[in-house]
């Protein structure tokens, strides 16, 4: 049996997870584990009852977040886990359904089902992780890659425009919608509990770091350079429009709960 | 509107309709669909009928998430199918592969029309049945049937139902626009002499349960979500318990049984329907619409003194591969009329092996053959 800490004593959370398949695949410095840990917690402090509780995800580093998790979980197709999720929670009400994925996955190739899925404020819990990139297919530029920033397939800087995800989901319908970095932990568990009670759509953005590649490409080599960059970056702005909360290369990051 | 919960008796229907009415004899509570011609009547009529028996129908924002949708459901413990053509067929592929690896129970029906591409969206045809077998990536075996009338596909939509709650994959219905709008009598009998088959539940504790250990049968029981048995599923080759195993070996071990969960259960899924093989010099072997127009042709035949026989496929896949063998050593050839440009011909011809000769009798697309070119095709082989 495997424990997380040395003393043998195991971690609050071991019953949550399934233990028999850590050490996980992520990259040292990667800020899943820590989306992972406040999830478990908001979760914990939602007193949803676990048998009930589903976790959908699609493909990607964060897809891999499903087969950690000891709830019935489920690892899609690229760009599917919303629609999927969206038939679970018909077949059976009951279920609290929960896509945590990638922001590739969720607003590149899954872009169409977001944008429904809110317009039809389906009842499901989504946690996009936001980590600018790419990762697992190795660092190429992605839907939410900032303005000039590097990667492995815009070496002279990113041309692109990225999307603004609160924005995106507010406009299209969504019940509640938040962003946090993971150097906000506990306003991301708090924010995470409260999605997982709204009724109706609920989208919580969390900005997650990828040293391996996007800290790499853009001077950020380290995970805890790139938290230090959302600590001295990040701005509570809760109950701001989110059209005014696109993220620029470097740039302040804007936080809060947006939509609720 | 009047409150129906279960039709019976005697309609006069269209095989769309009545494709939507064997979902609802066979326990289907879930659709999520796209419109497409000539399918889409399949969908209005699940949208009137769920919420009579307290089902859900959604329409979702294009056949990818359609499919995802079913599948979805189908891990919610609900019956579930979709329904699409050509175009949509295609767009359904990625999800089919998620189906089969993650064996989830499910009805895909293509009322299939002149392809490629959009090609002829309110004609029928027939050019989507090796996409059936092959369209998603990787080795696996599916299970196809091809209904003759609208009666057959109230029948066999039913048959599609049992069959994947009992082997754990999507099967599919490869109808075609000619038989999907056809108004036909449609014979629905009470619910209690309907066979319906359900998946089947873990014997053993949560504690003990492996999601993918299969009975003697090679198929896993199977816990819905929600059920208490916290399965993790995943597209990636998985091992006993579900969890991802990136080796040649579990791959080995989870392809094979996929596979041979299927062909090792042929002789129970294989449904022919035979008339005069036994010392036929010719035999046509078709399939759907073009089946019922071969019937007429080989009548036809049969009145100028030719010995034909007649062979149609109600399951089209898996390829009923053993009794084309035995045919194609007593008669010279088979004829296979089929509304493209050679799909189920090719397996005839490699079944065959060069025992018999094989005659492909094609039509592009837009309209069904003529009893008299399949009758012109039967007679040339025994001049």
């Amino acid at each position: 049996m495997n424990t997380v800490n040395p003393d043998g004593a195991g971690h609050p959370l071991d019953p949550y997870l399934r233990a028999e398949r850590i050490p996980h695949i992520w990259c040292s410095g990667c800020g899943l584990g820590l989306v992972v840990n406040c999830f478990l917690r908001g979760l914990i402090k939602s007193r949803l009852e676990l048998d009930k509780v589903v976790v959908v995800s699609g493909i990607g580093c964060t897809g891999r977040a499903a087969g950690y998790i000891n709830l019935d979980s489920f690892h899609t197709t690229h760009g599917r886990a919303i629609p999927f999720a969206t038939g679970l929670k018909l077949a059976n009400p009951e279920l609290k359904v929960v896509v945590i994925s990638g922001d590739g996955d969720l607003a590149a190739i899954g872009g169409n089902h977001l944008i429904h899925a809110a317009r039809r404020n389906a009842d499901i819990t989504v946690l996009c992780i936001n980590n600018f990139i790419y990762g697992m297919t190795g660092g190429q530029v992605g839907p939410t890659t900032p303005l000039t920033a590097r990667t492995t397939t815009s070496v002279g800087g990113n041309t692109d425009e990225p999307f603004n995800i609160p924005y995106l989901v507010t406009a299209s319908g969504a019940a509640y919608v938040a962003r946090w970095t993971t150097a906000q932990v506990i306003r991301l568990e708090k924010s995470i509990t409260e999605a997982l009670l709204k009724k109706g759509f609920s989208l919580v953005e969390i900005i997650a770091p990828c040293p391996t590649y996007y800290g790499r490409m853009n001077k950020q080599r380290t995970g805890l350079e790139q938290m230090k960059y959302y600590r001295d970056n990040s701005i509570v702005k809760s109950g701001i429009d989110p059209k005014h909360v696109g993220i620029e290369f470097n740039g302040q990051i804007i936080v809060g709960r947006f939509v609720d | 509107m009047t409150e129906r919960k279960y039709l019976a008796g005697e309609f006069f229907m269209s095989g769309d309709d009545a494709c939507a009415e064997g979902a609802i004899s066979a326990g289907c509570r879930f659709f999520a669909g796209y419109p497409i011609t000539p399918a889409s009547e399949i969908a209005e009529r699940m949208s009137e009928r769920l919420p009579e028996v307290a089902g859900s129908y959604i329409q979702m924002e294009d056949e990818m998430a359609s499919l995802a949708a079913v599948l979805g459901a189908s891990w919610g413990g609900v019956k579930a199918m979709t329904a699409t053509s050509g175009p949509g067929f295609s767009l359904m592929m990625e999800n089919l592969g998620l189906g089969i690896m993650t064996e989830t129970p499910c009805v895909i029906v293509d009322v299939q029309r002149g392809s490629p591409s959009t090609g002829l969206p309110t004609l029928t045809g027939q050019g989507d049945m090796m996409q059936a077998r092959w369209g998603s990536h990787g080795s696996y075996s599916i299970i196809a049937l091809s209904p003759d009338s609208p009666q057959e596909l109230y029948d066999l939509t039913i048959r599609a139902f049992n069959l994947s709650e009992k082997y754990r994959l999507p099967v599919l219905v490869m109808t075609e626009a000619a038989t999907g709008h056809m108004y036909e009598k449609v014979v629905i009998p009470p619910m209690n002499e309907i066979e319906v088959v359900h998946r089947r539940k873990p014997a053993v504790s949560a504690g003990e349960y492996l999601p993918f250990k299969p009975d003697a049968d090679l198929v896993p029981p199977m816990a819905n979500a929600g059920e208490g048995y916290r399965v993790h599923i995943t597209g990636l080759t998985h091992d006993e318990r579900g969890y991802p195993a990136m080796t040649a070996e579990a791959q080995d071990r989870l392809v094979r049984r996929l596979v041979d969960k299927i062909e090792q259960n042929r002789e129970d899924i294989i449904d022919l329907e035979e008339d005069g093989i036994d010392g036929a010099e010719v035999v046509v072997c078709s399939y759907g619409i073009s089946a019922r127009v071969s019937r007429i042709a080989v009548e036809q035949a049969r009145a100028e003194g030719i010995r034909v026989g007649m062979l149609r496929l109600i399951t089209v896949w898996p390829f009923p591969e053993d009794r084309i063998r035995d045919i194609a050593g007593q008669a010279r050839a088979f004829i296979v009329p089929e509304i493209n440009y050679g799909q189920i011909s090719l397996e005839v011809e490699r079944c065959a092996c060069g025992r018999a000769k094989t005659v492909l009798v094609p039509h592009m697309g837009g309209g069904v053959h003529t009893p008299g070119t399949i009758l012109e095709a039967i007679r040339q082989v025994v001049r």
